[in-house]
C-alpha cells in the first residue's frame, strides 16, 4: 500500500511540474507571443471573454505569484481557455473529441503491441536460436529503427494510394454521419483505423519483444526454473507461470517509462494519417498559433501518461507480491 | 522493455565492476570493449553504415554536383534520370543534393544533442549516485519527473512558442528534455560502484572525490555511457527529423526532415513521386538501424548471455 501512496505522491508532483512549465514557458519566450495573441483577439472578442481567456493564462495585473495563483485557480475550475482556431468552442471541448479518437486508436494499438511483443519475446527466449529468435526479432528490430512517421508514410503510400485497400485520411468517411449506433459508421471507423493501428503496432513491437526476451533469458538461468523442470512440470507451465511471470515485471516498468515516448510516436502517426486525434489537433494548434489549445494538449497528454503509469503500478502490485 | 528507437540511452546490464586496465605508456592499444565491438557482427555492420553516412555528411560538397541544395536547378517533379539521379522536387530542387547535404544537419544535430544529453545525464546521474543523501533525493525526483513528462509534446509546444526554431535551438531543447533516462541508468550503476572495494580503497588512500569519480567510477561505466550516447543520438536524429517533418523546424534549412516535409506538403504520396520521400526517409531509417545495431552489439558484449549465435559474436 505504501508503494502506491508513494507513487501517487510522485505523480502529483509530476503533474504540478507540468502545470508550472505550462505557466512559465510562454513567459520565457522572446517576442512576447501571448501579448501578440491577445492583440489579435482584440475587437473579435467581447471584453468579458477576453478577460476570462487572460485569466486562464494567468495574464492578470500584479506580481508573478499572483498571476500563478490566478492561473492555478482557473485550472482547478477546468478553465483552459477558449480555442482560438475553433472559436468560440472551449479548449476542453475541442480536446475531448480528439482524446476520444486517440485513446481508441492508440490505446488499443499500444496494448496489442505490448502484449504481442511480450508473447513473442517469451517464445524467442524459450526457443533460443529458432524461428522467432532468428527471423522475427531482427525483422521487427529493423522496422523499429524506422521513424514512426516514415513507416506511416510508406504504409499510406503503398496500401492506401497504390493499392487503394484503405482510406487515405480521417477517422471515418465524412459522407457518413457520426453516429456510434449505425453499423455503416462503425465499419468506416474500423476501416480507417486499420492502417494507423498496424503502423503503431508493428513499429513498437520489436522493442517490447527484445526487452522481454532479454528479461526471460536472465530469469531462465535461475535455480527455481531448473527446480521447476526437475519437478517434471510441463514446459508451458514453467515458461508462463514460472519464467514469464517474473520476467514481465521489468518489462512493465519499461512500458510505463516509455509511455511518454510512445505518445510522441502516436502524435506523428496521427499527423501522417490526418487522424483527428490529439496529435493532429496539437499540430493544427501550433500552425494556427492557437496557444490555449496547444497548452491544453500538453497538459492533457501529460495527465494521460501519468494516469497510465498509475494503472501500470496497480498492475505491478497485482503481479508482484513484494510490492504489496 | 522500452522502445529502443525512441529512448535516449538503453538499459544495459552493466559490466561487472573492475578496474580499468592500466594505461600503457609505450604502445597504445584499443580498450577491450572497442576490440570486442569489432568482433561483434551486429556492431560491425552498424559501424560501417554509420561511418558511411558520416562520410557522406563530411564530403557532401564533393559528392553532389549541385552545391546549393536549396536552389531550384531544373524542371519540377522529374523522375530519377541520368543528370539528377534521384530526380527533382516539385519546386525543381535536386533531391540527391538535398539528401547528401541533409545528412549534415541530421548528423550534426544528432551527435551534438546526443553529447549534450549524455553530459547532463552523466553529471546528474553520477552526482546523484555518488553524493547520496538529500542531494540524491532531490536529483532523483527531478530525474523521474523529467522522465515521465512526455518529451515530444513538450518539444512541440516549445517549438510552437518559438516559431520555427533553428537546428541549434533544437539541440538545446532536446538536450534539456531528454537526459533523464541516461541519468537514471548511470545513477544506479554509480550506487553499485560506490560501495565496491576498489572505490573504498581509493578513499582510504585519500584520493579526492573528483579523482575517484573521474578515474575510478567513470572508466567502469564506459559501456553504459557509450550505449546511452548511442541511444541519445538515435533519439535526437529521429526527433529532429520528426519535428521538421511536421513543419516545426526551419523549413528553409536543407535536412532530411524538411525534404520529407516538402514532399508531404506537395502531395508526393498522391502524385506518386516516390523519389522525393523514399531517399531521405530511408537514410533516416538506415542511420537509425545502424545505431540500433551498434547498441545491440554493446548489449551483447556487456551481457554475453543475450547472444543468439553463441560463440560467434
Amino acid at each position: 500500500m505504501s508503494f502506491l501512496i508513494r507513487r501517487l505522491g510522485f505523480y502529483l508532483i509530476a503533474a504540478f511540474v507540468a502545470i508550472t512549465l505550462n505557466f512559465f514557458i510562454p513567459r520565457m519566450m522572446v517576442g512576447d507571443p501571448v501579448t501578440l495573441m491577445f492583440a489579435r483577439f482584440q475587437g473579435r472578442l467581447d471584453p468579458h471573454a477576453l478577460a476570462s481567456l487572460k485569466a486562464a493564462f494567468g495574464f492578470v495585473e500584479g506580481p508573478i505569484l499572483q498571476q500563478f495563483a490566478t492561473y492555478l485557480q482557473n485550472l482547478a475550475q477546468g478553465n483552459l481557455g477558449t480555442s482560438v482556431s475553433q472559436f468560440p468552442v472551449s479548449v476542453a471541448q475541442v480536446m475531448g473529441v480528439g482524446l476520444g479518437w486517440t485513446l481508441r486508436l492508440a490505446g488499443t494499438a499500444t496494448i496489442v503491441s505490448f502484449l504481442a511483443g511480450t508473447l513473442l519475446g517469451i517464445v524467442a527466449a524459450w526457443r533460443r536460436g529458432r524461428f522467432a529468435d532468428n527471423y522475427i526479432l531482427p525483422l521487427l528490430s529493423l522496422l523499429g529503427a524506422f521513424p514512426y512517421f516514415f513507416v506511416a508514410m510508406l504504409a499510406l503510400y503503398i496500401f492506401a494510394f497504390q493499392f487503394g485497400w484503405f482510406p487515405v485520411l480521417h477517422a471515418y468517411d465524412l459522407n457518413i454521419a457520426e453516429d456510434w449506433t449505425s453499423s455503416a459508421f462503425l465499419i468506416s471507423v474500423f476501416q480507417h483505423s486499420i492502417l494507423p493501428a498496424l503502423t503503431l503496432i508493428f513499429t513498437a513491437m520489436g522493442g517490447w519483444m527484445l526487452g522481454m526476451r532479454n528479461n526471460m533469458i536472465g530469469i531462465l538461468s535461475q535455480d527455481f526454473i531448473v527446480m521447476a523442470q526437475a519437478k517434471g512440470l510441463r514446459d508451458r507451465r514453467v515458461m508462463l507461470t514460472y519464467a514469464a511471470r517474473n520476467a514481465i515485471l521489468p518489462s512493465l516498468t519499461g512500458f510505463a517509462i516509455s509511455l511518454g515516448f510512445v505518445v510522441g510516436g502516436i502524435l506523428l502517426v496521427e499527423i501522417v494519417f490526418s487522424y483527428p486525434g490529439v496529435g493532429y489537433l496539437l499540430l493544427s494548434a501550433v500552425n494556427a498559433r492557437d496557444y490555449p489549445l496547444m497548452q491544453g494538449i500538453f497538459l492533457l497528454t501529460t495527465f494521460t501518461v501519468l494516469l497510465a503509469n498509475l494503472f501500470v503500478d496497480l498492475l505491478y502490485v497485482l503481479l508482484d507480491p513484494r510490492a504489496r | 522493455m522500452d522502445q529502443s528507437k525512441v529512448t535516449p540511452g538503453q538499459p544495459t546490464t552493466a559490466m561487472p565492476a573492475r578496474r580499468a586496465s592500466r594505461p600503457r605508456l609505450l604502445s597504445w592499444q584499443a580498450p577491450d570493449w572497442v576490440r570486442s565491438l569489432f568482433r561483434n557482427r551486429k556492431a560491425t555492420i552498424g559501424i560501417i553504415i554509420l561511418v558511411f553516412f558520416v562520410f557522406v555528411a563530411l564530403f557532401a560538397n564533393q559528392l553532389s554536383p549541385t552545391k546549393n541544395a536549396a536552389r531550384i536547378v531544373a524542371k519540377g517533379n522529374m523522375a530519377p534520370n541520368a543528370q539528377y539521379v534521384l530526380g527533382t522536387s516539385k519546386q525543381g530542387q535536386d533531391i540527391f543534393a538535398q539528401v547528401v547535404h541533409g545528412a549534415q544537419v541530421s548528423m550534426t544535430v544528432g551527435f551534438l544533442a546526443g553529447t549534450v544529453i549524455t553530459i547532463i545525464g552523466i553529471v546528474i546521474g553520477v552526482t546523484s549516485g555518488y553524493v547520496g543523501g538529500w542531494a540524491d533525493e532531490v536529483l532523483s525526483l527531478i530525474t523521474n519527473v523529467v522522465l515521465i513528462l512526455p518529451g515530444l509534446p513538450l518539444i512541440i509546444v516549445v517549438a510552437g512558442w518559438m516559431d520555427r526554431p533553428g537546428p541549434l535551438t533544437v539541440v538545446l531543447v532536446l538536450g534539456l528534455t531528454s537526459w533523464a533516462y541516461g541519468a537514471r541508468v548511470l545513477r544506479s550503476q554509480t550506487l553499485a560502484l560506490r560501495n565496491s572495494e576498489f572505490v573504498a580503497a581509493a578513499r582510504v588512500v585519500g584520493e579526492p572525490t573528483w579523482r575517484i569519480v573521474i578515474f575510478e567510477i567513470l572508466p567502469n561505466m564506459t559501456s553504459l555511457v557509450v550505449s546511452g550516447y548511442i541511444g541519445a543520438v538515435l533519439y535526437a536524429i529521429l526527433t529532429e527529423a520528426g519535428l521538421e517533418f511536421i513543419g516545426l523546424g526551419d523549413a528553409n534549412a536543407v535536412s532530411w526532415g524538411t525534404t520529407l516535409y516538402w514532399a508531404q506538403n506537395n502531395g508526393a504520396l498522391l502524385t506518386g513521386s516516390w523519389w522525393t520521400f523514399m531517399p531521405p526517409g530511408l537514410c533516416i531509417a538506415l542511420v537509425g538501424f545502424s545505431l540500433t545495431l551498434i547498441n545491440y552489439g554493446v548489449d551483447e558484449i556487456t551481457n554475453p548471455r543475450l547472444r543468439s549465435d553463441e560463440g560467434k559474436a
